[in-house]
């Protein structure tokens, strides 16, 4: 058959398909990944021949030929700890598609544990600095006037394993699986504020969680902030899950996770942040000089290849790259790709949909030439913030901050295709 | 009237009636007595403290008894964090948050004791022995003497050494009251 001709759009490559989907470059002149033998001797008689299916379900599971799960961390380098001591669950980036996490993998962060809350006995006081303090039940929320949308959520320690050093035996959901990407259903909180009338000079609001540790943050009134929050209470179409806030969580777009106040249950208005431990003692960002970063509430731009990535190996020929990338100040406007160390960059394809405040997944094709190389990604937003290198990143933080690693991730490859976390 | 038309004047009916209705039709009055119960956040300024009290002595024992298990015998660490010492090592490459070291308000160690602690049973302390507890730590830390008391009065004049370690975003910074 003749093989069909491909322009990569936003790029110089051409790529050929044939029939078999094998696929060449043109732009390299480097033979196609087609091991020889390989196609050969498959024929469509090897598969296995139809037959009647398992009954159906009442809920269906996954393939038994598909292995997905998170992985429990206790801190930086301890991972697959018993769950009993992890504080965090990182998602298996490399093992899925598009950009909607599966529910029972999205990824965790809890403080004290997964409360049993009964959606029955929760309420939510709201109540401060407002015309009128009120208790919601869920029942309450649920006949209020609702909105969904598709935002990531995004631990600020997403990415804290390479501040220092880089360990190469590190996956790409070690190292990046503290983001998710869900659609969440609720109430506005425009529509609470409206309700209890919150006074104009109220500047932060104080949203603590039911948990053991009444996990409690302070939150600027800004337009951008009582625009789009939501307290929710579907993710994905269901009830949210316990470990993720049942029966209800705050969601607030494009900022630090810890603000996404999981089992809800007060929201409170005053004319000072509340300087809770969380904002002061643990989610501060330690500079070189001393001094610590407060309130840095934004998730910056950041973008990571997914595939290939830690630990993977790869083949000589064509390799589709793949990856992910977000900003918590808006919409991806461009991603670009390097597979020569950062020397010379092309645009990646951004695929659909492309939402502000949610991950974006973007592709490229690329012939590998077989000689050792590193491939790292680097991101803008619509409001014109670039990912930035490593070495500016840290001239810029220090090492010591721990948490907002946005810096780009480079992926070693060595000469036989092995793939591993570097520095630069 | 024919039909869409009759539908159309329910339809305006009914939301001229409902809008103006959302401010009352949901959840219910919170009751001073209830939100008593669940007000329990404090601020540096002062607001929200519980009246009451205790002595570094008295802290030392409700420190041995609810806290030692994870926090270590002097507050040095174990399941759950450090409390005490890192002081001047913020700088370094190995840097050491603790109380002492990185806290910067008193008020808000009071807080989240209030709130958190003990991990197995948050909230089952007596307001003096959390003013006690509080007291205990700020001692380890070389911040109260091992003589000192602590209450609601005398917290807001503590001053922890890393009061002015912290740079708030610009962005917000015209949201925090002046200093």
């Amino acid at each position: 058959m003749k093989p069909v001709q491909h322009k990569v759009p936003g790029t110089d490559t051409v790529v050929q398909t044939s029939r078999r989907s094998f696929l060449t470059a043109a732009s390299t002149g480097v033979a196609g990944a087609l091991a020889p033998g390989q196609a050969i001797s498959e024929t469509l008689a090897d598969v296995p021949p139809r037959a009647p299916g398992a009954p159906l379900g009442a809920r269906s599971e996954r393939s038994q030929y598909v292995q997905l799960a998170r992985i429990p961390e206790a801190t930086p380098g301890k991972r697959d700890v018993n769950p009993a001591f992890a504080i965090n669950s990182k998602t298996p980036l490399d093992k899925l598609y598009g950009t909607i996490t599966p529910t029972d993998l999205h990824y965790e962060r809890s403080h004290a544990g997964v409360p049993n809350l009964d959606p029955a006995k929760h309420r939510l006081l709201i109540h401060g600095m407002t015309r009128k303090s009120i208790v919601l039940s869920v029942d309450d929320l649920k006949e209020m006037p609702t909105i969904s949308r598709v935002v990531f959520i995004e631990c600020t320690g997403n990415g804290w394993e390479n501040w220092k050093s880089a360990d190469e035996t590190l996956t790409v959901q070690n190292m990046y699986g503290l983001i998710s990407t869900n659609e969440w259903t609720g109430v506005t909180l425009q529509f609470l504020l409206d309700l209890v009338g919150r006074d104009p000079k109220s500047t932060w609001m104080l949203a603590e969680g039911g948990d053991a540790a009444g996990v409690a943050r302070s939150i600027p009134m800004t337009d951008e902030i009582m625009s789009e929050s939501i307290v929710a209470f579907a993710q994905n179409g269901e009830p949210i899950r316990p470990a993720h806030g049942f029966p209800i969580r705050l969601i607030i777009p494009g900022h630090e996770g810890n603000l996404n106040i999981k089992w809800l249950r007060r929201l409170k208005f005053g004319d000072a942040p509340f300087m809770t431990r969380w904002e002061t003692a643990r989610y501060t960002q330690l500079q070189a000089n001393g001094r610590a970063r407060q309130f840095q509430l934004h998730q910056d731009v950041n973008s990571v290849i997914t595939t290939p990535s830690g630990m993977m190996t790869i083949k000589p020929g064509f390799n589709l790259i793949s990856g992910l990338a977000w900003s918590g100040h808006g919409r991806i406007d461009r991603v670009e790709l390097s597979t020569d160390g950062g020397k010379t960059w092309k645009f990646a394809r951004l695929n659909s949909p492309v939402l502000a405040k949610a991950q974006t997944r973007f592709e490229l094709e690329w012939v590998w030439d077989g000689r050792p190389t590193k491939i790292v990604s680097r991101a803008s937003d619509e409001k014109g913030n670039l990912q930035p290198d490593r070495d500016t990143f840290i001239r810029k933080t220090g090492t010591n901050a721990l948490f907002h690693y946005n810096a780009q991730q480079p992926w070693g490859i060595d000469a036989l295709g092995r793939v591993r976390n570097v520095l630069a | 009237m024919c039909l869409p038309r009759l539908a159309l004047a329910i339809a305006l009916l009914v939301s001229a009636c409902i809008v103006p209705a959302f401010a009352t039709d949901f959840g219910r009055p919170a009751t001073p007595e209830e939100i008593k119960l669940w007000d329990i956040d404090v601020r540096p300024d002062g607001k929200g403290l519980p009246a009451g009290g205790g002595t570094v002595a008295h802290g030392k024992t409700v420190y041995e008894q609810n806290c030692a298990v994870c926090h270590g015998a002097k507050g040095e660490g174990g399941i759950g964090d450090r409390l005490v010492g890192g002081q001047g090592s913020l700088t370094s490459d190995r840097p050491v948050k603790t109380i002492g070291s990185y806290w910067p308000y008193a008020t808000t160690l009071l807080d989240y004791v209030r709130r958190a602690m003990p991990y197995q049973a948050p909230g089952s302390l007596s307001v003096d022995d959390d003013y006690a507890v509080v007291a205990y730590l700020l001692a380890l830390n070389g911040i109260l003497p091992p003589e000192g008391t602590l209450n609601q009065e005398s917290i807001l004049e503590i001053r922890m050494p890393n009061r002015d370690g912290f740079v708030p975003e610009p962005e917000y910074r015209a949201f925090l009251p002046a200093r």
